[in-house]
């Protein structure tokens, strides 16, 4: 065992630490002009889509000069680098690895200068754990495809300007994953219907999409007919470290440390309370649980090893902590926690009561806690499949 | 940065669980746990030989000068065995003599502890069952450079079968006013007593002191100054626990995920159904996740041992009940067969037991962990 970096690994992120030392303000002194500067200048590092090829745009970043970089940009609290979130995270690294040339060309270099938003057409109403049961349909129509469905949970749908897509393009013949397509979609298409759906925050970062008879170019299919199963899952495997997930729960811990020193429960501060001292403790090791898991996850990784399942116990982990952490936070306000907003009243302009209801975007999206356990129980423990 | 064992390391580990294997499955275990002593002597003196007793003494006294991740791969292997044997309890008292002893008293108790004819323990509870200075009342009377100790100690691991004891006495009027002495068995006024464990592989027992002489030489470092040393050894112990514990808890899991398997109701292995196969998931996130933490904290008991309080306790407090959790599933998820006395899931369940309280319980270790977090 050896947590140390090695001579050049430390040239890296003395490279990264001297950038940001120079070109990161506080964050109080962070406004729109600071966030387009910073966009143009990580984007000029290759920073953006850092673990790219560079043959396409990318950086080419070995995996420790990746988490290197994601670390120093966590502990600093730093802009995400790139503005097109599910473009870097898995539509860029699904078209690098199944498409032409052409669709190579056309796509990467906007996702990396953050010029277009991409959503994400995966969910259906009959169709969620369960998503290979698919039913949105595609039929090929000379040069194009006819789209017919309807997805829904779309996250930013609204305002994205791109879809991946998936759809179902034959039968189900040997299994479920047969028969499904992987489009890319232009979301003005003509025939698609956005309708935002109010989440229970009262904000509507998702929504339904309806396809009718909705014409896709068959040169906007990723990979071959039939293969989007494999298209997504591998791209959805793509990166995944949980460093950034890990700093972010930190840093909710420490907000919550924050609130209890400053809220009174029975006449003394919250910080004091020996169960509500508890469970911070049992929150932090949890997520220094989730870094060292990280790091032994990325030894296997160095080490040439495929990484197989381990990632969902982090997963899981993730999910558990971002709701106890909401709960934590109204609990340790007491009658306060009950109010959404409240000025005197409620602490931090309710910042924390509107964490407590955000929980859902991260421990359903992406693989319920159940499935999690489903995934571990069967592929690790090797118990039957249920 | 390399997270995860050398190749030695894993040889280690092949080898300390084939010795096991052949040597002790778990009806030896019960064979041994029955016997009044509760050791296996012939067996205890192979592994000795083999290195694994002397594993962290410097090789200037017979050890192999390892450190505290190599002894967590040792441990693992005999958690998994629940494997009955003082080798907890003689590497603490070992490490008492490497951080506080004399050259003369190293030299003196080393080599026989490595070769493991001579086995210690530590004497820190009393019926207070407080782990910080002022949970010790035993006195030291001071007699010119000599104390006479008077008092009595409980959930001494090991006692029975114990040659030496490093016990915590109190040796002036303020809090910390804490000593170290190395006695051994056998001196006129000490007395030892099996105290009945829930657990027949792990052995606890009572000592007590009636007016039992220390000489100067055998005061281990100097009066009252024991405080940090006895810190220090509480992380070590409970590193050492925590690491038998996870082999344990692994043994637990493959025996209930085996069971699973095998076991038919409904026209289907219960595997299959969500009620059994979830809490089996949740079990080995824990696992794993304890992995990380105490790996860490071996690490840091070998590089930065002052720093590595915050790594033991994350470690410890996580294992004391999510732990004791997987005994009591790995014994309800067999149904009635695991109630048995034959069956082996309640040897696992019983050992949980003795691991929560040992040297921490999970509100110990969690408390610290706030108080050290600026709590």
């Amino acid at each position: 065992m050896d947590f140390n970096l090695s001579p050049q690994e430390e040239a890296f992120r003395d490279e990264v630490r001297a950038f940001l030392d120079a070109n990161l303000p506080p964050e109080s002194e962070r406004d729109a002009a600071f966030l387009a500067a910073w966009t143009r200048k990580v984007r000029a590092k290759r920073w953006v889509g850092f673990s790219w090829p560079q043959e396409v745009g990318g950086g080419g970043g070995s995996l420790m000069q990746q988490v290197i970089l994601k670390e120093e940009m966590a502990k600093r609290r730093a802009p995400p680098l790139g503005t097109s979130f599910m473009g870097l995270a898995w539509v860029g690294p699904a078209i690098i690895q199944y498409g032409s040339e052409e669709q190579k060309r056309r796509f990467i270099p906007e996702i990396l200068d953050g010029a277009v938003q991409w959503c994400t057409g995966y969910s259906e109403p009959g169709s969620g754990s369960d998503l290979a049961s698919l039913q949105c349909k595609a039929v090929r129509d000379g040069e194009h495809y006819l789209v017919n469905g309807q997805k829904i949970w779309t996250s930013v749908a609204i305002w994205a300007k791109w879809m991946i897509l998936l759809v179902r393009t034959g039968s189900q013949a040997a299994s479920k994953h047969d028969g499904i397509t992987c489009l890319l979609v232009e979301m003005h298409s003509p025939g698609i219907v956005v309708r935002p759906i109010r989440n229970m925050s009262g904000s509507s970062m998702f929504a339904e999409v309806f396809f009718d008879g909705v014409r896709v170019p068959v040169e906007n299919r990723l990979g071959a007919e039939g293969e989007g199963w494999q298209v997504t899952v591998s791209a959805l495997a793509f990166e995944r470290s949980s460093i950034s997930e890990v700093y972010g729960l930190a840093r909710q811990l420490d907000g919550v440390k924050e609130l209890a020193r400053r809220c009174s429960r029975a006449g003394r501060p919250a910080c004091e309370d020996p169960a509500i001292r508890r469970r911070i403790a049992s929150a932090d090791l949890r997520i220094e649980a989730m870094r060292l898991s990280g790091m032994r996850f990325l030894t296997k990784q160095l080490r040439g090893e495929p990484l197989g399942s381990e990632t969902s116990i982090n997963k899981l982990l993730r999910a558990e902590l971002e709701i106890e952490l909401g709960e934590l936070a109204i609990e340790i306000q007491g009658s306060r926690g009950a109010l959404m907003k409240g000025e005197g009243l409620v602490p931090d302009d309710g910042r924390w009561q509107r964490f407590a209801l955000s929980w859902p975007e991260v421990v359903i999206g992406g693989g319920t806690p159940n499935i999690q356990r489903n995934i571990i129980a069967e592929r690790v423990l090797g118990l039957p499949k249920d | 940065m390399n997270f995860g064992f050398t190749e030695e390391q894993e040889l280690l580990r092949a080898e300390v669980r084939k010795f096991l294997d052949q040597n002790c499955p778990l009806d030896e275990v019960r064979k041994i746990a029955a016997t009044p002593e509760g050791v296996a002597r012939p067996l205890w003196d192979r592994m000795a030989e083999l290195g694994w007793v002397g594993l962290t003494l410097p090789d200037c006294y017979g050890g192999i000068g390892l450190g505290w991740v190599d002894l967590v791969v040792v441990l693992e292997e005999t958690g998994r065995s629940l494997f009955p044997s003082p080798l907890i309890a003689t590497v603490l008292g070992a490490t008492a003599l490497q951080l506080a002893g004399s050259e003369a008293q190293q030299k003196h108790w080393l080599p026989g502890i490595g070769s493991g004819q001579t086995l210690a323990t530590l004497a820190l509870l009393e019926s207070s069952d407080r782990l910080d200075p002022a949970g010790i009342a035993l006195v030291g009377k001071r007699d010119g450079s000599e104390f006479f100790l008077r008092g009595e100690k409980l959930f001494v691991m090991d006692a029975g079968v114990a040659d030496l004891f490093v016990v915590a006495f109190r040796s002036g009027p303020a809090d910390e006013d804490i000593s170290l002495a190395l006695v051994e068995r056998g001196l006129p006024g000490l007395s030892v007593e099996r105290l009945e464990t829930m657990d027949e592989t792990k052995r606890l027992g009572r000592v007590r002191f009636d007016d039992v002489r220390v000489s100067h030489d055998a005061l281990l470092g100097a009066p009252n100054r024991a405080c940090p040393v006895i810190a220090r050894l509480l992380d070590c112990g409970a590193v050492a626990v925590t690491a038998e514990a996870i082999g344990a808890a692994e043994g637990a899991l493959d025996l209930t995920v085996r069971f699973a398997k095998q076991r038919i109701q409904f026209d289907q292995p219960i595997g299959r159904f969500q009620g059994v196969k979830h809490p089996l998931a949740g079990h080995y996130v824990e696992i794993e996740s304890v992995k990380s933490l105490l790996y860490y904290a071996a690490w840091m008991l070998d590089q930065q041992p002052a720093e590595a309080a915050l790594s033991v306790s994350r470690a410890k407090a996580w294992a004391s009940d999510a732990f004791a959790g997987l005994g009591i599933d790995a014994v309800g998820l067999h149904g009635a067969i695991g109630y048995t006395w034959e069956y082996d899931a309640q040897l696992f369940l019983k050992r949980m037991k003795w691991v929560r309280s040992a040297f921490g319980d999970a509100g110990w270790h969690l408390e610290r962990i706030a108080a050290l977090g600026g709590l």
